[in-house]
């Protein structure tokens, strides 16, 4: 993943494989990916890889198909009417199109963009992935929920309140409720879309931390339209427009020297 | 100017004192139904009301046990037949159904909420009465249970939709199958909204008499089960209204009475599981 030059369109793999090269499989890879909404032809071939233990921003302005992209990633959007996906995706280079969607969804968590924690308990929302999914025996419960939180930066704030309801936190901490939730069943792979537009600073200043100190246990992907927080917290960055990816490097070579000049136009406030 | 102000405010007033006593009217109607049969049956409502069975016309100190008994027992066996069918229906309508099946099942549901009454105890009368070659319990909570299951359907289908998106997706993202995340958060979000419909779905079958008149008929005794014919409190109150009997006529207003309290319970207890709170984020 070590790149010298800024390259026009994805990371290719077959580039140089040099001593200072990362892992040789990328823990995602999406390979031309086309998605229809209806009639609507959302993404248009779109080519990016995911390398393991990274975090990698997907930004772009409003309707460009970033949150699309990302929903495809663990095949949620199976469950809206009338779409359609073409291409491949693969974890670990199988196809997840070929795997039992229970499982993937699994291994790749999701945060939404507004927290949507279940009507129990903060206890109850932790263990419910583990328990569906058969992860709880011999295990304490206990042990897991005090690790999920601690691993979301919440467990100083609840661990006195746990059996109270997870609406009777305030928005930010519900964000990191979800965070919780989604780690509580190990994941590889996690993806965020937008998790911090309907937050405050401080507690996207929170949320932004933790996820640099869990990014070596798993694999992040976070969509955001705040250029600031890409800059932040990524190692790469993909740029789409429309329904394509235009550009995807390492973070600072696409605010500082991109190659494509939609992006420039896009970091420089041209549009968007 | 002024002119077709004035105009414009009368009209105003006109129509809103209009609607105003609309709604006093709607009110009070509820209010004189049940002032009229406290004030023509509260006096017969006592102990022996509720335990002793009927009693020949000149005696007094009948009651009508058996026909509380029976309304229970019959409006018992139709829920436990018609709240599951009806609600598993419902959660079909609200998760599984594609567009046009779900179009079809609801028309046919709406459609079955408009069928007489009558005409579903004639149906339950040719269809049970008839070939069991006796009047029976049973046969009556079956008509009601197909007076109820359209209506818990739609009442399930209606909450359960209700329940945000964002909560169906954020189960599923866990790795939850669609059953799964039905049963442990779909539904026990929407779970207050669903028992409000079925209480109100049972309080309004148990009021029901037209279903019951050839199916359950009557008994001036206590029914021997769910295959013997079973008295029932509308049924009843049919039966002693058309006697020639004052003694009689006492009890019918008791018997409404009874039957009205029961049902304004059950809508009092609907509305205060559903006030209790909100169970959703809003």
């Amino acid at each position: 993943m070590a790149v010298n030059q800024p390259q026009p369109t994805s990371l290719s793999m077959t580039s140089e494989s040099t001593a200072a090269a990362q892992t040789a499989t990328p823990k995602m890879r999406a390979s031309n990916v086309n998605f229809y909404y209806g009639k609507f032809h959302a993404l248009h071939d779109v080519n990016l890889e995911f390398a393991t233990n990274k975090v990698t921003a997907l930004i772009g302005p409003s309707g460009c198909g970033k949150s699309t992209f990302l929903r495809n990633l663990n095949r949620i959007n199976e469950t809206l009417r009338d779409t359609r996906l073409e291409g491949e995706i693969a974890l670990d280079g199988e196809n997840i199109l070929d795997m039992d969607v229970t499982e993937i969804r699994r291994r790749i968590g999701m945060v939404f963009q507004r927290p949507n924690p279940f009507p129990k308990s903060i206890f109850e929302n932790i263990t419910y992935g583990p328990k569906i999914n058969g992860r709880l025996k011999g295990q304490s419960a206990a042990d897991l929920v005090e690790k999920s939180l601690r691993r979301a930066a919440l467990w100083e704030e609840v661990k006195d309140k746990l059996h109270e309801s997870a609406y009777a936190l305030s928005g930010g901490q519900q964000q990191r409720l979800c965070i919780a939730r989604a780690l509580a069943v190990d994941p590889e792979v996690l993806l965020l879309d937008e998790p911090c537009s309907a937050l405050d600073p401080i507690a996207t200043a929170k949320i932004e931390d933790l996820l640099v100190t869990i990014k070596d246990q798993c694999t992040i992907v976070i969509v955001t339209h705040n250029m600031q927080q890409a800059a932040r917290v990524a190692d790469t960055t993909g740029f789409f427009l429309l329904g394509k990816l235009i550009e995807h490097n390492k973070t600072d070579v696409i605010f500082k020297n991109p190659s494509k000049k939609e992006t420039e136009d896009y970091i420089t406030g041209r549009f968007g | 100017m002024s002119l077709r102000n004035a105009r414009r405010n009368t009209i105003n007033n006109v129509m809103l004192t209009l609607c105003g006593l609309c709604a006093f009217l709607t009110v009070s109607t509820l209010f004189l139904i049940l002032g009229y049969l406290v004030y023509n049956g509260g006096k017969s409502v006592n102990w022996a009301f509720f335990t002793r069975l009927p009693l020949p016309p000149g005696q007094d100190g009948g009651g009508l046990a058996n026909a509380i008994a029976g309304s229970a027992m019959i409006v018992g066996m139709a829920a436990a037949i018609g709240l599951p069918v009806g609600f598993l229906a419902g959660v079909y309508l609200a998760e599984f159904g594609g567009k046009t099946i779900s179009f079809w099942i609801r028309y046919t549901a709406d459609l079955l909420n408009g069928i007489p009454s009558i005409v579903i105890g004639i149906l339950a009368w040719g269809l049970i009465v008839v070939s069991m070659h006796r009047f029976s319990a049973i046969a009556g909570s079956i008509a009601l249970s197909l007076m109820l299951i359209p209506i818990t359907a739609r009442s399930t289908e209606h909450f359960l939709l209700e329940v945000p998106r964002a909560m169906r997706e954020g189960a599923l993202a866990l790795g939850a199958t669609r059953w799964r995340t039905l049963a442990t958060v779909i539904v026990p979000a929407a779970r207050k909204g669903i028992m409000t419909g079925m209480i109100l779905g049972v309080a309004r079958i148990s009021g029901e008499t037209a279903p019951l008149l050839f199916t359950a008929l009557n008994n001036q005794f206590w029914s021997n089960g769910p295959m013997d014919q079973t008295a029932s409190l509308p049924v009843m109150i049919y039966t002693l209204a058309l006697s020639p009997y004052d003694d009689w006529h006492r009890q019918a207003w008791a018997a409404g009475l009874v039957l009205l309290g029961l049902v304004l319970l059950a809508t009092i207890t609907a509305r205060m599981i559903v006030s209790r709170g909100a169970s959703l984020p809003r």
